[in-house]
């Protein structure tokens, strides 16, 4: 089996890669080192207001062969967020797009009807649109109908590291929605990253956990092995745990009779 | 052993063996005022029977599908191999644990109502079908009145409504009559009658039916085809997506059933819960309702047929399907005697009948003899609705009559 | 001439196109967007675009984020 191409798609683009690295919170320096480790195909940026005179640009630190997601964080609306996105895709020259629409600066909690409508809009422009949101499976059929190339649960409140809090929600999604499911946000560790992977998400997204490690490019390769265990425990199938409870004694099935005289 | 030969022959006669040799129509083809809705459910249910080799499933996909938190299609299939059976008691006792967390220990109540027996189909296998020299005979309002006070005396809330399958006799709006009356004094209203178009269930709703049941027999279109030779019923996608276009009208739930045994079981079986899954998955808001009448096995044959239907096989089935869709309500026919029933809802049966009665006019002593019709079928549980109320007690398990509020 | 330069008030030499306003403040046209009066301007036409007085421009580029 693990020789068989396991691939997965955004959009009728094709990857291998099922980890998603965030670019945030880096020195520039670290970078590359850090996405090259990750083995990463997809790297997420914000947009912001462009520092003046030649300073150093993210850009020329990410790989040429990577995929550039950006992203719309700070927008507070589907409208913003529908503005950012095509700022973006300006300077990126790609179709792709991750929806972030918050409202609230303290927990920084998705809102999910703002990101439905910027979905419906910005897929109907042929954008690859990624949806970051909180993983309510009304709200994802709804993402779904209007169009998303994947659904990305918040796994925990954003730069939390607490992991996979929202865990039984993102299995209904897993199982209900015939999208890739992206486990965005809250992921601290690569044991997390793993335990969604062994859940079935298409891949997992991560920044903050690597960013603030105490060796960043060793904990971008922990990340990617973790990921790719993950995915290994999923595609082979899990092992029965037994379960503590006892096999019940008197038999379900002792009502069964072989002939079939009695009418 | 091939499915495609197997057939049971308590269905066969001379007559029948004659007329299946005469030229009949197109089955595949609507026919004129029959609703073709945009939808692939039938090729995706069809095509995952068509590729469902139940040979291949071993002891070991059966042991991870029962470990499964939650089962997949694949999981599924492995419950309905023949590699499931050496596991039916963990099977039965899975489905109990399912049926227990989903319903705890109410089991729904209720009584069809057969109000006419005119059918314009040849289903070989039915005692209604329109060649049988059966007496017919079709209620009119004061009578489908009459029975149901008669049988709503018995406590019941629940009725489905039943016809033979005659749109030229029992009308949409016939059927919709007795379903206004119905809502005089039940809260719940099924309806089993002929496919329909979406328009006509969205009228049938506002009468106020909140279910339809359709049993598609078998989804092997080829052994369909041998098996309803005449008729609107012969028109096989028409009937597989009565249950979208029952949702389409606006119906809260929507019954399946294959009957077991008239084609290769198992592929019936699984076709059955590909197409309540994949409705499901469509219309997320309906509720699943599962049928499970089989045809008994001929008794005295000498030859062990694979394809016989026994009880551990009716077993089997109804685990499968508690196991893949926990939530779905899972009704035990009066075909079955009340050992099995009693049995079954102990396990995974969440809805039974009670003062079963298949003729018209059964209920009520008011109608006269000469308006009442014949049977469709002999009844194996002739206990009335106080009888299987306790029954129901005795075994730990709570009789609710309404599980709804009407809306 | 004034405009709004990526929120601040800015005093240009009349008249200037964005070419010319992205060269004089050391852009690299390859990393950045440009939308004045909120209307993205093509690459291929900051040369042809004409600022004019009162224009809200916004010069925007990537950087790291989750």
């Amino acid at each position: 089996m693990n020789q068989m191409k396991d691939t997965w798609k955004l959009g009728g683009h094709e990857f291998t890669s099922r980890f998603i690295l965030g670019s945030g919170k880096y020195s520039l320096e670290l970078i590359r080192a850090c996405v090259e480790n990750a083995g990463a195909q997809i790297v997420t940026m914000a947009l912001r207001r462009a520092n003046e005179g030649g300073l150093a640009n993210i850009l020329d630190y990410i790989p040429k062969n990577v995929t550039m997601l950006p992203n719309t964080s700070g927008a507070r609306n589907a409208e913003e967020a529908i503005r950012i996105a095509h700022l973006s895709r300006e300077i990126s020259g790609s179709d792709f797009i991750k929806i972030e629409i918050m409202r609230d600066t303290k927990y920084l909690l998705p809102d999910n009807q703002e990101t439905i409508r910027a979905v419906d809009a910005l897929a109907k422009e042929g954008f690859v649109v990624m949806p970051y949101m909180y993983p309510d499976l009304n709200c994802a059929r709804d993402m779904r109908d209007a169009g998303a190339a994947c659904i990305m649960p918040l796994g925990a409140p954003i730069g939390t590291n607490k992991g996979l809090a929202t865990k039984e929600f993102i299995k209904i999604l897993i199982r209900e929605i015939d999208l890739p499911i992206i486990v965005d946000a809250g992921i601290g560790r690569p044991s997390q990253a793993c335990e969604a992977m062994e859940m079935g998400a298409a891949a997992v997204m991560a920044n903050t956990a690597i960013a603030t490690a105490g060796n960043i490019q060793v904990m971008a390769e922990a990340f990617k092995k973790a990921i790719e265990a993950g995915r290994l425990a999923y595609r082979s199938g899990l092992g029965r745990v037994r379960e503590d409870r006892a096999d019940a004694s008197s038999p379900l099935t002792g009502f069964l009779r072989d002939d079939e005289g009695e009418a | 052993m091939s499915g495609k030969n197997h057939i049971n022959e308590s269905i066969l006669s001379e007559t029948i063996l004659e007329d299946q040799k005469e030229n009949r129509i197109d089955h595949m083809k609507y026919l004129p005022g029959m609703e073709q809705i945009k939808s692939d459910v039938m090729d995706q249910v069809v095509d995952a029977m068509n590729r469902y080799d139940y040979t291949k499933y071993t002891a070991a996909d059966v042991r991870r599908a029962l470990a499964a938190e939650d089962r997949t299609p694949e999981d599924f299939a492995a419950l309905l191999s023949p590699a499931a059976l050496p596991y039916l008691e963990e099977m039965a006792q899975a489905a109990k644990i399912e049926t227990r967390k989903h319903f705890g220990n109410s089991v729904c109540m209720f009584t069809p109502l057969y109000i006419a027996n005119y059918c314009e189909n040849y289903c070989i296998y039915c005692g209604f079908n329109c060649h049988n020299k059966i007496h017919r005979a079709q209620l009119n309002t004061e009578e489908i009145e009459e029975e149901m006070a008669a049988i709503a005396k018995s406590g019941l809330q629940e009725i489905l409504i039943l016809t033979g399958e005659s749109r030229n006799r029992s009308t949409v709006q016939y059927i919709g009559e007795a379903c206004k009356i119905a809502r005089k004094y039940f809260r719940v209203i099924g309806i089993e009658v002929y496919p329909m178009n979406s328009d006509e269930y969205a009228y049938l709703h506002e009468c106020g039916a909140d279910y339809v049941t359709v049993f598609q027999e078998t989804y092997n279109s080829d052994k369909y085809e041998t098996l309803h030779l005449a008729g609107h019923k012969r028109i096989f996608p028409y009937r597989i997506n009565a249950q979208e276009r029952a949702l389409m009208g606006g119906m809260r739930g929507v019954g399946f059933a294959a009957l077991l045994g008239l084609d290769d079981f198992r592929k019936d079986a699984f076709a059955t819960g590909m197409h309540a899954y994949l409705l499901q998955r469509k219309y997320p808001r309906a509720e699943i309702a599962f049928s499970c009448p089989r045809l008994r096995p001929i008794i005295n044959n000498d030859r062990i047929n694979p394809m016989d239907v026994h009880e551990r096989q009716l077993l089997q089935v109804v685990c499968a399907y508690r196991l893949f869709m926990p939530f779905s309500s899972i009704t035990v026919s009066t075909r079955e005697c009340p050992r099995v029933r009693d049995n079954l809802v102990n396990i995974a049966v969440t809805k039974i009948s009670a003062g079963s009665k298949t003729g018209v006019g059964s209920h009520s002593d008011e109608i006269a003899d000469g308006d009442k019709g014949d049977e469709q079928f002999i009844i194996s549980d002739d206990r009335d609705v106080e009888e299987v109320y306790h029954a129901l007690q005795n075994l730990g398990l709570q009789p609710v009559m309404s599980d709804y509020i009407y809306v | 001439m004034n405009i709004r330069l990526n929120g601040k008030p800015c005093e240009l030499e009349a008249p200037m196109t964005v070419a010319g306003l992205v060269e004089a403040n050391g852009y690299r046209p390859e990393l950045i967007a440009v939308e004045v009066n909120l209307a993205i301007i093509p690459k291929n036409a900051y040369s042809t675009t004409e600022l004019s007085e009162g224009d809200v421009v916004e010069i925007v580029s990537f950087m790291g984020g989750g």
